[in-house]
């Protein structure tokens, strides 16, 4: 009976305090954002409009080509085609870009919710705040000062897959298939832009679904094709944004209107423009400020000079010595 | 009381469990090796939706808070001055040395690119931003750290000709003049990696559910090693004490059962608080499998603190071995759900480890076993009266 009483009354002081305790846990926010990461000054990008896309696939295989990458067979399909034809369904660790379809009922009409369906296109959106070159111990994971590329470098990578872990958008892929796997992601065709050529997915596009450019000529591309009537006749730029390739005439799409990867994660340089709700197309709702930002703002918070953890060692040190003295002392007396 | 100290406890080392556990050890090297010859794939089910499985989150996340013994007996014998707990000192660091040294080596296993790992320690590789860098070598520098804290328990056994030849008694001199130093460093490196296991997971941002996803992640990360390190410790002495009829250690397990239920209390408040504040707590209501894990979770955090509330519940040898057996399974449980069960990365990806992946985990924790059972036979780690027969078997 006198345990019960005297748990009874526990539980009542612990509710109480509880409740106090939890109100100022909400008041209190323990640590900052970190600032968020600018615009590279001349960072490049890609415009993805999903209504131009016809699905030809030249993307993926051009990329297979430029990247030296073999083609992907499911198990399944694999008396098919006899590995003449790539049919990766999604990206992999050898495959870097891949046309997806959305599909609702009919299927009747392109770009449509309901009863329709559209092409999307999947590989690294080169954020403008990385999670994956925060997370990554070893600096494997670099974005260029200039354009913003992020690149991987496989003698730095130690395959923790902490990058595959936290990427909002499941870029990085590893090659758990491989002995001696390592990290496959798009790097914007890095090694062919040195050469001033253009992205290979870019370079092949028939309608200029993908379309290279300097990510602040896209962004003003992109708001003129939101800002234009639906169905009104357009001249859509291919390859390059100011390029010297000639466009093609076309009917402007209807657009959602909203530009994905303006303000997704603090922004990506390859930006969306859908047919369809983004998160029907597998992109998914993200805030305006990169995940990586809360992370490094609890740790530079934390961290910051190692100001905190040296003097928190040297009480440590100090209160340790203390008591091995004393604790020293009692079996001195003791013997 | 005086005769009272550390001593080995004796006895056969290859005993019938130990075999049994051999077998299970054996199974592991078996499937560590197909991991090497034919990569990560061949042995597990982890994909690039979830890339991290059970050898992180359990030999890792969870292995290294069952190591945290030695960290939660640390601070309450040296920094806050209980030398009345000393007599746990050394089987709680024990059972640190092992946790840590095998997630250790679990970390290797599970590395992609395992031949690059010592790029960790190149200084121009290093990139300061990331908390996982920091758990790296906290843990790297805590492995090193828990092994010179139990080095003196191996130095005294050390046979008279070794000792000489090696120094041995001027290298214990000094690690006794300076095993302070050893003490603080051993309770500021868990404090930093363990509270980064929860930073980690802030980069995480909308793939964790909301449940799980708070601010205060690093803080209650901190506050269940702690509580865990003191599970360990409460399960340990029981169990041993019983196996090998040991003095049991009830008084001071009594009092330490208090400050367990605090701390447990601190972190129910605190998440509690945090879900409260984001306005997620009815997420916890769903009914679906998140919310349940959740209630699970919560219910076996709650047990313990209303098992030890009491004078009477803590003096309980059973009650307070049914606490420490649920908040262990509550921490694990909180660790597991975090990393791995808690994690949506979209695209229907869905990840449940396979056999030889989880029989490389169970063959890590039989040799841990094995090790412990191993170390407390033929080194001073537990504590009995210099009179009592060497060992239960003999």
């Amino acid at each position: 009976m006198s345990i019960n009483l005297s748990r009874r009354k526990f539980l009542q002081g612990s509710a109480a305090g509880a409740v106090t305790a939890a109100a100022s846990v909400a008041d209190a926010a323990p640590f900052d954002r970190r600032e968020p990461r600018p615009l590279a000054p001349k960072a490049v990008g890609m415009l993805y409009d999903s209504t131009l896309c016809v699905g030809c696939k030249a993307c993926v295989s051009a990329c297979k080509q430029a990247n030296g990458m073999p083609v992907e067979q499911p198990e399944r399909l694999a008396a098919w085609g006899e590995g003449a034809w790539d049919m990766a369904e999604d990206i992999s660790g050898h495959t870097l870009n891949v046309i997806r379809v959305y599909q609702d009922g009919t299927m009747e009409q392109k770009d449509r919710d309901k009863d329709g369906y559209a092409f999307v296109k999947r590989h690294c959106l080169h954020c403008v705040d990385p999670s994956c070159i925060s997370v990554c111990p070893v600096s494997a994971m670099q974005k260029d000062p200039e354009t913003g590329i992020v690149t991987h470098n496989p003698d730095a990578c130690i395959g923790c897959r902490y990058c595959v872990y936290g990427c909002p958008f499941n870029v990085p892929q590893y090659q758990f298939d491989e002995t001696f796997g390592r990290i496959s992601k798009c790097q914007f065709c890095n090694h062919l832009q040195k050469e001033g050529k253009l992205p290979a997915c870019c370079d092949v596009c028939p309608t200029g679904a993908s379309l290279f450019g300097l990510v602040t000529d896209l962004q003003a591309e992109a708001k003129r094709r939101l800002a234009a009537k639906p169905g009104e006749m357009y001249t859509f730029a291919r390859g390059k944004l100011g390029g010297d390739r000639p466009g093609h005439e076309a009917p402007l799409g209807h657009y959602q209107p909203h530009l994905y990867g303006e303000q997704e994660s603090g922004g990506t340089q390859v930006r969306y423009l859908t047919g369809v709700p983004h998160e029907k197309l597998g992109l998914p709702k993200l805030p305006d400020y990169s995940f990586a930002a809360v992370s490094e703002g609890m740790q530079h918070t934390l961290y910051k000079g190692m100001i905190a953890p040296l003097a928190l060692l040297g009480g440590l040190v100090y209160l340790a010595r203390r008591s091995v003295k004393s604790h020293d002392d009692d079996e001195d007396s003791a013997s | 009381m005086s005769e009272i100290a550390h001593r080995p406890l004796g006895g056969r080392i290859l005993t019938k469990p130990v075999m049994i556990l051999g077998i299970f050890v054996l199974i592991a090297l078996y499937f560590i090796a197909r991991r090497f010859l034919f990569g990560l794939g061949d042995v597990s089910h982890m994909s690039n939706g979830f890339p991290l499985g059970v050898w992180v989150a359990v030999d890792v996340v969870v292995g290294t808070a069952f190591g945290c013994g030695g960290y939660a007996m640390a601070l309450l014998v040296y920094i806050f001055n209980r030398n009345t707990y000393h007599p746990l000192m050394r089987p709680a660091l024990l059972s640190g040395v092992f946790g840590y040294t095998l997630a250790g080596m679990a970390v290797m296993i599970d590395l992609g690119r395992y031949w690059n790992a010592f790029n960790l320690l190149m200084p121009w590789y290093a990139q300061l931003n990331s908390v996982i860098f920091e758990v790296a070598l906290c843990v790297m520098a805590y492995i090193t750290v828990l092994w010179i804290e139990f080095s003196p328990a191996i130095m005294e056994r050390m046979p008279p000709s070794l000792r000489q030849r090696y120094n041995v008694d001027k290298v214990r001199a000094f690690l006794k003049r300076y095993m302070y130093v050893f003490i603080g460093l051993g309770v500021l490196l868990p404090s930093m990696h363990q509270s980064s296991l929860g930073s980690v997971l802030l980069v995480m941002g909308s793939k964790l559910s909301p449940l799980w996803y708070t601010n205060w992640l690093p803080l209650l990360y901190l506050i269940s090693a702690l509580s865990m390190g003191y599970g360990v410790v409460l399960l340990e002495s029981t169990l041993v004490s019983r196996a090998y009829r040991l003095p049991s250690e009830s008084a001071l397990l009594a009092s330490l059962s208090k400050v367990v239920a605090g701390i447990l209390a601190l972190f129910l408040i605190i998440r509690f608080g945090a879900l409260l504040a984001g306005g997620h707590l009815d997420l916890a209501l769903a009914g679906d499998f998140r919310g349940n894990l959740f209630l699970i979770e919560s219910a076996l955090f709650l047990a313990p603190v209303l098992l030890l509330a009491t004078p009477a519940g803590r003096a309980s040898q059973r009650l307070r071995f049914l606490a420490a057996v649920c908040l262990l399974a509550a921490g694990s449980l909180y660790r597991i759900d975090s990393y791995i069960m808690a994690v949506n990365p979209g695209n229907g990806w869905v990840y449940f480890p396979s056999a030889p992946e989880l029989m490389i985990t169970i063959g890590m924790v039989c040799l841990e076993i094995i090790l412990y059972l191993l170390f407390i036979k033929t080194l001073p780690v537990l504590r009995g009266s210099a009179n009592q027969p060497q060992g239960r078997l003999s």
